[in-house]
């Protein structure tokens, strides 16, 4: 958790992404997919950011922009005070290297033509992070930190297994030095039992390391576990921000509850308890819906809802919990809504003990069926 | 932390696997051995021809004889010396014409494919240009204009076979461009030079490989098409399409067939061995395929 109030390493304002349509007989832009869409949040030093979200609700866009592997349509990217659309390419080439990736599929993030110590040590002589001399000594280091043995240096990705792959490509993140990560579902290709010892892997570095972390992903048991704060996302918008237990205990907005009831709880007793499914289906994000995304599928929806578009307000109880939902918000004054049962079991932040019986059949568990889950209430 | 189970992949070199797979070929092989014969015997032409052969040594249209194996031509020059050099000189003919356009090829391939936008709709409208053009046409005004000869025959070839290579590596380079691997090195500040020539071009050099074989094998046919025409190498110097020009006339192709067929044979042999290596080494290097 935040202990003290940090500088924001990273601060995002207005990012719009866009991505055209083109069609008709003289090519031209026919409608926008709105990606992302006008999203502002900021990420302090040394924090964990969670982004979670239905597929194609923009929060891996918002990763790849972050890194600089897609630019910004609209808005602002502010690393450490500067902002990156306005350095000069040579500054913004040694600041690059700060902010590292780690992709989703470990099968396709290794160069299948080189060995491992080619692919570790070439970014790191091109930014004279290391020298011929000291470059073994350093890829020996990092493999250490990752929990690789040394042996792997002259072997090439195809021999490795799929967490195996995700160590190197997190070592190869590392190489460089990096003080940002964006962890975009490191471990949603992985098997449950692996996903646990990369999520852990990751939470120690990142404390070893004091690393600022963005942490994509659909599955609410991983990233509640490595996450600070979470961040919830629909259709290119954050509707819900706060600290990760307060999110998971008391969710606010109708969309982060809807997710939090479709989590499967391990508690007979809880069989029949009442859960909200969604009605309906994610909407286009070429044609958003007007006012409130959410609306057409949303519980709670009142008429206003359709014609003004929430922006993310404080809540009154809140240290830092924003919700874009002015009906819920109001009705917060009143008292906070019941906690919720899945959070009870999301929330406790017991680690996950790698292969332990309890890991597996707990959170690990969880994390594949809400990826189901995600299929079934739409 | 549970230890990650090793895997007992063998340790395999790429290369060791692609010639276990390739050795699997029997067509493959045996072209193999054939080429590698023919292009030992062009190599070391001037060691093995029993004649210079350019030099008149026997009577004129001489049929086979123990003296002259393959007989003599129409001015008296010994024709299996003539056919070793001419071997030698089609040979050079398909490989330095198969290099320029692979390099013109991959060059156009890459750019397009990496850069797209404006770079590719040009680069790739000019290929269409280039490939929609009769280009046999385009070689017999070419070499009508600047004169035939051995170097401007290459340098022609070259310049006419590139655009099937060039649209083999865009579309590679389209959906290499998109793989985690290239985005990471572009996440991590490598240049584009190296992510050109470092990061895609080694994972596309497997097809660009089978499709030269083919090139090869054509542009080694147009040089004997041309030769045949007398567009392309001049005489004296021996091509194994100018050895073929004897046989426009009747008399040649009916009553001296040792004039015509060998040269004719060589040709098809050498295209056939290219042409199968090609087909084995497009499944040796599937990483597909076992």
């Amino acid at each position: 958790m935040i202990e003290e109030k940090k500088d924001p390493l990273i601060q995002v304002e207005h990012l719009k992404k866009y991505y055209p349509i083109k069609g008709g007989i003289i090519t031209h832009t026919v409608e926008n997919i709105h990606a992302v869409d006008d999203v502002s949040f900021s990420i302090m030093e040394g924090e964990t950011l969670g982004l979670v979200g239905e597929s194609g609700c923009g929060k891996s866009t918002i990763g790849r922009q972050l890194v600089g592997l897609e630019q910004p349509t609209e808005g602002k990217i502010i690393y450490d005070g500067r902002e990156l659309a306005s350095l000069k390419k040579k500054e913004l080439s040694q600041i690059r290297s700060q902010l590292q990736m780690v992709f989703q599929d470990p099968y396709s993030s290794l160069n299948p033509r080189k060995h491992i110590f080619e692919i570790l040590a070439q970014p790191m002589l091109y930014h004279h992070i290391s020298t011929k001399d000291s470059v073994q000594r350093d890829i020996e280091r990092i493999l250490d930190m990752v929990g690789l043995p040394r042996q792997v240096l002259g072997r090439y990705p195809h021999e490795f297994s799929g967490g195996q792959r995700q160590r190197i490509g997190i070592a190869k993140a590392l190489s460089l030095n990096p003080r940002f990560i964006v962890c975009d579902e490191p471990v949603s290709a992985l098997d449950v039992s692996i996903q646990a010892q990369i999520l852990n892997l990751l939470k120690g570095l990142q404390k070893e390391l004091h690393l600022t972390l963005l942490f994509v992903g659909h599955g609410l048991g991983a990233v509640n576990y490595v996450s600070d704060r979470i961040a919830v996302m629909y259709l290119g918008k954050i509707v819900e921000l706060g600290e990760a237990r307060e999110v998971f205990r008391h969710p606010v907005h109708p969309y982060t509850q809807a997710l939090l009831d479709a989590v499967p709880v391990p508690d007979p007793s809880e069989k029949n308890r009442s859960r909200e499914l969604l009605q309906g289906e994610i909407g286009d994000s070429a044609n958003p819906p007007s006012g409130c995304r959410f609306h057409p599928r949303c519980p709670y929806a009142k008429p206003e809802c359709r014609e003004y578009e929430p922006a993310l307000q404080e809540l009154s109880g809140g240290q830092g919990h924003y919700a874009a939902c002015p009906v819920v918000v109001k009705e917060q004054d009143f008292g906070r809504r019941g906690s919720n049962p899945a959070a009870g079991t999301l929330q406790d932040s017991e680690p996950y003990s790698a292969v332990s019986a309890r890991g597996l059949e707990h959170p690990g568990e969880s994390l594949v069926l809400t990826a189901q889950k995600e299929v079934v209430h739409v | 932390m549970a230890k990650e189970k090793k895997t007992d992949i063998t340790n395999e070199s790429y290369l060791q696997t692609v010639f276990r797979r390739f050795r699997r070929h029997r067509l493959g092989m045996i072209s193999l051995v054939v080429l590698v014969i023919l292009v030992g015997a062009a190599l070391l032409a001037p060691w093995i021809a029993p004649y210079d052969p350019d030099a008149i040594v026997g009577p004129f249209s001489g049929a086979p004889c123990r003296e002259f194996w393959l007989g003599t031509d129409q001015i008296g020059r010994d024709v299996f010396s003539r056919l070793l050099y001419a071997m030698r000189i089609s040979l050079l003919v398909g490989v330095m014409a198969t290099l320029i356009s692979t390099v013109i090829g991959v060059i156009l391939g890459l750019i397009a494919g990496y850069f797209g936008g404006v770079a590719d709709m040009i680069i790739m409208r000019f290929t269409d240009m280039v490939m929609s053009f009769p280009y046999i046409l385009l070689v017999l005004v070419a070499a009508a204009i600047f004169r035939p000869g051995l170097w401007n025959i290459i340098l022609i070839l070259g310049f006419v076979d590139w655009p099937g290579i060039a649209r083999l590596v865009r579309g590679n380079v389209l959906s290499l461009r998109e793989t985690n691997f290239v985005k990471g090195n572009i996440v991590a500040g490598m240049p584009v030079r190296h992510i050109l020539f470092s990061e895609i071009l080694p994972n596309t050099v497997a097809p660009i490989l089978v499709y030269a074989t083919s090139v090869l094998a054509l542009s080694m046919l147009d040089e004997a098409a041309l030769s045949f025409l007398g567009q392309g190498v001049q005489p004296p110097t021996a091509s194994l399409g100018n050895m073929l020009n004897g046989a426009q006339s009747l008399t040649v192709l009916t009553k001296q067939p040792w004039l015509w067929i060998p040269a004719g044979l060589l040709i098809v042999i050498l295209v056939m061995s290219i042409n199968f290596i090609g087909d084995a080494l497009r499944d040796a290097l599937d990483p597909n395929s076992k």
